[in-house]
């Protein structure tokens, strides 16, 4: 299988070094307890805390494009969603409407939220706008920071379904997860975060 | 008309509204009579103090001398933006931020009247130059904080925002523009509630020393018109500056969200 994202020696004041080796169409899935350093871990391949050490992406480094630029590539989904305008969608690119409405479909959200105020909607419909709006663009590599944390049995379902599809047309994915279960679902390598160190079991 | 001059005497009959204010206090148990001697001591040395220093600088004329009083005042209005958010830089950003804020847009705005509408001879003349300063100072102070202070506590509050936003992305100004947008709007605020309340609600205080040193109300009003203007100009020029430097101060060359810069 072909390197997607390759990350060596990758550091921060508060966590690692990390080495990893993630290929083009694979998930490799991280627990830990919290506050171990998982986010972080995402965060700085994501560029955005502060970290030394290399990241590539398909042998191009990141410090080679602009910071946006290599986010688009690699995008963070955090697992406290962000928004910044009134509506749902505002927040997404008003002429891919009608595939935001069949993104959100196959994840169980109803059309009429689309236009419904971000306060009225539940944590758990944040949480997957929020991945909505990070597939949309299909990325090479998505970084999810608990993605289904907040979610129901058929929600998770749904989004893993969607996941798994994502993988098997070469989206890598790195997954931080409290659910052990999830981590052997689709994890094709697992790690296990201890104190700011990636450790497999 | 000659202005009319106070004499000592006159301003110890004045002076005995402080004790008022302090008989009150003791009669109400406010416990506040040794604040008002010590707020009214302070401000009666203050006061004569800087009535020297601007009699001194006066008799100098001279312009670095002029300068580096308006300096020195431009600072201690730096301190005052750079206390008062309630959220600071770690390190002196605060104060800078401030200085370079409340600094250009004073100067901008006052060698603009001097040197267009006032032109006393030569323009820098310090009868002219410090107390103009001074009135921009106090209101471009204001601005800066306000945009200061809305800035560095938004910042922290739409975090979760604006780092979804440069996840996706978007660019750190992209992310940022709403926020900077607030932050000028609140420095912006003062002076157009002073502007529309002006001569219906509040004399204001130019317009009333002028009538007050004898000048026709008309002529005072002028100026005061004028000041006006100067003031809103300088508002905006502080609240851009101060918003725009927070913003820049708080990101770094790959367009992170730096909140670790921030106590």
């Amino acid at each position: 299988m072909a390197t997607a994202l390759l990350v060596k020696n990758l550091r921060s004041a508060f966590a690692g070094p990390f080495e990893l080796n993630l290929g083009t169409g694979a998930c490799a899935a991280i627990t830990g307890p919290s506050g171990s350093g998982k986010s972080l871990f995402l965060r700085m391949i994501a560029d955005l805390d502060p970290s030394e050490g290399k990241v590539w992406l398909n042998e191009r480094e990141r410090g080679s494009m602009p910071a946006p630029q290599w986010r688009r590539q690699a995008t963070y989904v955090s697992a406290e969603s962000g928004w910044w305008a009134d509506r749902v969608i505002e927040h997404f690119d008003v002429n891919r409407r009608s595939e935001v409405a069949a993104l959100a479909a196959r994840l169980g959200l109803r059309a009429d939220l689309l236009d419904a105020p971000v306060a009225q909607l539940s944590t758990g419909e944040k949480q997957r706008f929020s991945l909505v709006r990070a597939l949309l663009p299909s990325p090479p590599v998505l970084l999810l920071d608990e993605p289904t944390g907040p979610l129901d049995e058929e929600s998770v379902a749904r989004v893993e379904a969607l996941l798994r599809e994502r993988k098997a047309t070469g989206t890598s994915i790195l997954l931080v997860t409290h659910d052990p279960n999830q981590a052997e679902r689709l994890g094709d390598q697992r790690y296990r975060m201890v104190a700011g160190h990636l450790q497999t079991p | 008309m000659n202005p009319i001059l106070l004499s000592p005497f006159d301003i110890s009959i004045a002076a005995s509204l402080i004790i008022l204010d302090a008989a009150l206090s003791i009669l109400l148990k406010l416990r506040l009579h040794r604040q008002i001697a010590i707020a009214a001591a302070r401000m009666v040395v203050q006061l004569v103090a800087i009535g020297y220093v601007l009699r001194f600088i006066f008799t100098l004329n001279n312009p670095a001398a002029t300068l580096l009083l308006i300096l020195v005042m431009v600072l201690v209005a730096a301190r005052e933006v750079a206390a008062r958010p309630e959220r600071r830089f770690k390190d002196y950003s605060n104060l800078v931020i401030g200085f370079v804020s409340v600094g250009f847009a004073t100067f901008v705005t006052s060698i603009l009247a001097l040197t267009t509408a006032i032109r006393p001879q030569p323009w820098f003349d310090p009868h002219y130059a410090i107390p103009l300063a001074g009135i921009i100072l106090g209101n471009v102070l204001n601005s800066a904080s306000l945009s200061l202070d809305s800035f560095l506590g938004s910042v922290r509050r739409e975090r979760q925002a604006i780092e979804a936003r440069l996840s996706l992305g978007d660019s750190y100004r992209e992310a940022i523009a709403p926020l900077v947008r607030e932050a000028i709007r609140r420095g912006l605020l003062p002076i157009i509630n002073q502007m529309s309340a002006a001569g219906i609600v509040t004399l204001p205080g130019i317009m009333t020393g002028q009538i007050l040193a004898g000048l026709d109300p008309l002529e005072a009003v002028k100026y005061q018109i004028l000041l006006m203007f100067l003031l809103s100009g300088g508002s905006g020029l502080s609240a851009l500056a101060a918003s725009y430097l927070a913003a820049w101060r708080l990101t770094d060359d790959r367009q992170r969200l730096r909140l670790d810069r921030l106590q």
